[in-house]
């Protein structure tokens, strides 16, 4: 009975996505503001009526219910009760539900805080998201109906994929798809500005936030995404540039281009008809990585459950929305007017040029995961797999990164690199001494892991150079320097901490590349390894069970200098509905290290396994440095500048500030 | 320093024109030396595939050819069914890698015809059979449609 409750809400919700999309359209265009004003009682009802569906979903999950095909080919009655409610999306079907559920959720979000909108735009923007969801509620209903019931319920389920079963499909997905989903809010400002035909400052300072939000929630996504891979599939690699993965990647760094030029646009009223344009390449980028997830055309290690027949209705609903989106560019772009002027070595001049490597490199990203389609449909077969992504976008984000620290220091309309370069300077100095300090230590065989290291100390001290140079401490002494430190706006450390977080990241990338070292053998209980200046003993095996799977532990004690480290313990499960082994890595971290050993099949003499261990130096790094991207995103978020009424002058405002 | 609108323009458009060239450059460079063709075994057995390029084939692996030798190098037998190539590889299997399952392995031929693999490709999902090794075992006929887990596999011919 909730099932087929749920399952009702569903169509109910298509049905009021359907009124969402047309009314407040007309509306606009008769000047009605009673029809406007359907856009955002129609968003809430529509996050009442998914979150409906999708809670009915859970609850046949949670209770096992046995009747629904979905249920059955995902879950097991004795399957952990985080994986039953995980597992509501880590299928296909519900993978979309939640999709539609972020969806309207992010719409919903815009009826209630987008108060100080003008209603004109408001309904427009809903109504965009109105398509989107028409769009995909109707793709779940016929295609993909997590809500089928068997004709003779089944007695036990056929369990969830085990490499599922993990904390990371609870996090993960949601997040990436709160970071997909949340560049459907941008692209649905820019279709609303389209038709409206008048965009401006006011419009860029509203789409901000939202798209800065998407743009946290993505990185997250990616880095959880990027460490989940690491530990779960025991490769011991935290990027594949597998299609999946490069899917994620584009829409980032789309994301992060838009991000940047909205600054523009806020500030200085330029760069209009680009943000519009990247707007909407973003939001497409991010229905192509759901398409290509979705529909197996690429080969991919990540993808799971896909099912190619439901890829052509997605790629129908790709071509709809990209299509139009461009189209309506194509026809509306001109009658946008163009703002203020700069000289190229300015604010905007920086900025222009990030988005000109952002958008080359997410160009030559999707150019990467493409081509093999492309020749594929000319008889040909071949993959494109890191050593084309490492030659071509580590060179074009390298030259991206070692400009980051320019940016903030040049002056809006009219900047003096010759005065960016004098605040610079120490910092460079210093990093090319880090830099030679490495090289001199390993010798000419890690040139290019010194120049890497050099650099990431460039792109992570020269962040806070803008900050030290605001605060002018050895002018005005460490007190006022302090106090003038206070008094910067929060964008402004926001703006450190995630430049920062790039150098961090660049930092874990190099040293793990560099520096790890590795070790494949045999190893029989009593056996001792030696890898990267630890001794590592195969103490034994032993033998356990979890809910719904058996496992053998391997235990071994990590010594240095003879004195005891920890114990690593990596794992051979085998989930017993599925008849599949899975390897559970044992990693330790210490300091910001870790140490990571993985189990292969039996080696040839008896009772003994074949062991990967790898050392890896500085690797969290590389996805604390995420953290520190999200964490600026976030300080940004709270800037006043971006809580307040767009349009009104900040004198006005600030008494409210103070009162709360 | 006196900029007119159409200086800055050039400056923007010799920019971005800079930007792309450098991308183009890449790409092609990589395009040239850095992309894997995909072969099927038979392709490999039976036309001249160049050793020393870089390569992926897909197929299944022979039933009965996996040899385990010391230090975690592992030998077996990738076919399509109607040929097989040698493959060997030196790490851990993914867990998913069995007897007459589909396998993608990635790596170069060697003059004496073995593959020599430095990675080594199943899927996370058992259910689910990689699009390349579909592709040939429908090229060599033996791909029946809807059949989970694909067809039976071959045993291996000695």
């Amino acid at each position: 009975m909730i099932v087929e409750f749920g399952h009702f809400a569903l169509i109910l919700a298509l049905a009021v996505a359907v009124a969402q999309s047309i009314l407040p359209i007309v509306g606009f265009f008769r000047r009605d503001p009673a029809l406007m004003a359907v856009a955002p009682k129609a968003s809430l009802m529509q996050l009442l009526l998914v979150a409906i569906a999708f809670s009915a979903l859970t609850y046949a999950y949670l209770v096992s219910d046995f009747s629904l095909v979905n249920v059955v080919e995902n879950s097991h009655s004795e399957k952990p009760l985080i994986f039953k409610i995980s597992g509501v999306w880590g299928n296909h079907e519900g993978s979309m539900l939640l999709w539609v559920l972020i969806l309207a959720l992010f719409g919903a979000a815009v009826a209630v805080f987008g108060g100080n909108l003008p209603q004109t735009l408001k309904a427009n923007v809903l109504a965009v998201q109105g398509w989107i969801s028409t769009a995909f509620l109707a793709f779940i209903l016929t295609t993909s109906n997590p809500f089928h019931r068997l004709a003779e319920p089944a007695m036990e389920g056929n369990d969830l994929n085990p490499v599922l079963q993990d904390v990371g499909l609870a996090i993960h997905p949601p997040l990436l798809y709160l970071g997909y989903v949340g560049f459907s809010i941008a692209f649905a400002f820019a279709i609303a500005a389209l038709i409206e035909g008048r965009i401006d400052a006011a419009w860029a300072r509203w789409v901000r936030p939202w798209v800065l939000a998407a743009w946290i929630f993505l990185t997250a996504g990616i880095a959880m995404g990027s460490y989940w891979a690491y530990y779960e599939l025991g490769w011991g690699g935290f990027w594949f540039w597998d299609p999946v993965e490069n899917a994620s990647l584009m829409p980032w760094l789309v994301g992060t281009a838009l991000l940047h030029s909205a600054v523009v646009m806020e500030k200085r009223e330029a760069l209009k008809v680009w943000t519009i344009l990247l707007a909407i390449l973003a939001f497409s980028l991010s229905l192509l990585g759901t398409f290509l997830v979705r529909s197996g055309v690429l080969t991919s290690v990540h993808a799971f459950a896909t099912d190619p027949t439901r890829g052509v209705f997605i790629l129908a609903i790709l071509c709809l929305f990209i299509g139009g989106g461009f189209a309506m560019f194509a026809v509306r772009a001109g009658t946008l007017r163009q703002g203020g002027l700069f000289a190229p070595l300015s604010r905007e001049g920086a900025l222009v040029l990030n988005n000109v490597f952002l958008t080359v490199a997410a160009g030559v990203v999707l150019f990467g995961t493409l081509v093999p389609l492309i020749v594929s449909a000319f008889g040909g077969a071949i993959s494109v797999g890191a050593p084309y992504f490492n030659t071509v976008f580590g060179p074009l984000f390298g030259a991206t990164l070692l400009v980051v620290p320019f940016g903030p220091l040049l002056a809006w309309k009219r900047g003096n690199l010759l005065g960016a370069l004098e605040r610079l300077w120490a910092v460079f100095a210093f990093a090319a001494l880090i830099g030679l300090g490495i090289a001199w230590l390993n010798g000419a065989t890690h040139l290019l892991a010194a120049v890497g290291l050099g650099g990431a100390v460039w792109v992570l001290v020269g962040a806070f150079a803008e900050l030290w140079s605001r605060a002018r401490f050895r002018q005005v002494g460490l007190a006022v320097g302090f106090r003038r430190l206070a008094g910067l706006p929060r964008s402004a450390f926001g703006t450190a901490l995630a430049h920062a977080g790039l150098g961090v990241t660049l930092l874990g990338i190099v040293s793990t590349s560099a520096f790890q070292s590795e070790a494949i053998l045999e190893m029989k209980p009593g056996d001792t390894a030696t890898v990267g200046g630890y001794s590592v003993t195969f103490d034994g095996v032993r033998n356990g069970a979890g809910p719904n799977y058996t496992e053998q532990v391997v235990s071994m004690t990590v010594r240095q200098g003879g004195t005891v480290q920890f114990i690593v313990e990596p794992t051979r499960r085998f989930y017993t509905t599925r008849q599949m082994p899975t390897t559970e890595a044992g990693i330790r971290t210490h300091g910001l290290s870790q140490f990571y050993v993985t189990l292969g099949g039996e080696g040839r003499q008896t009772g003994s396994l074949v062991v990967r261990m790898w050392d890896k130096p500085l690797v969290t790094l590389i996805w604390l440095g995420a953290l520190a991207m999200m964490a600026g995103g976030a300080l940004s978020l709270t800037d006043r500048r971006l809580r307040v009424g767009a349009p009104k002058p900040a004198r006005q405002v600030a008494p409210v500030i103070v009162a709360d | 320093m006196v900029m007119t609108r159409k200086t800055r323009r050039l400056i923007l458009i010799g920019t971005v024109g800079a930007v792309l060239a450098a991308a183009v450059g890449l790409v092609l460079f990589a395009l040239s030396g850095e992309i894997t063709l995909y072969k099927t075994p038979t392709e490999i057995v039976e036309k001249h595939v160049t050793e020393g390029r870089r390569l992926r084939i897909g197929g299944l692996v022979e039933v009965g050819s996996v040899i385990r030798q010391d230090g975690g190098r592992v030998e077996f037998k990738v076919t399509d069914t109607a040929n097989a190539v040698p493959v060997t590889y030196t790490g851990l299997l993914p867990d998913l890698f069995k007897e007459g399952q589909g396998v993608v392995a990635e790596g170069k031929l060697d003059q004496t015809g073995l593959f020599q693999a430095d990675t080594v490709l199943a899927k996370h999902d058992e259910r689910y059979m990689p699009k390349e090794v579909v592709d040939a075992l429908k090229a060599q006929g033996v791909w029946e449609e809807g059949q989970p887990g694909g067809p039976k596999p071959p045993t291996a011919k000695n």
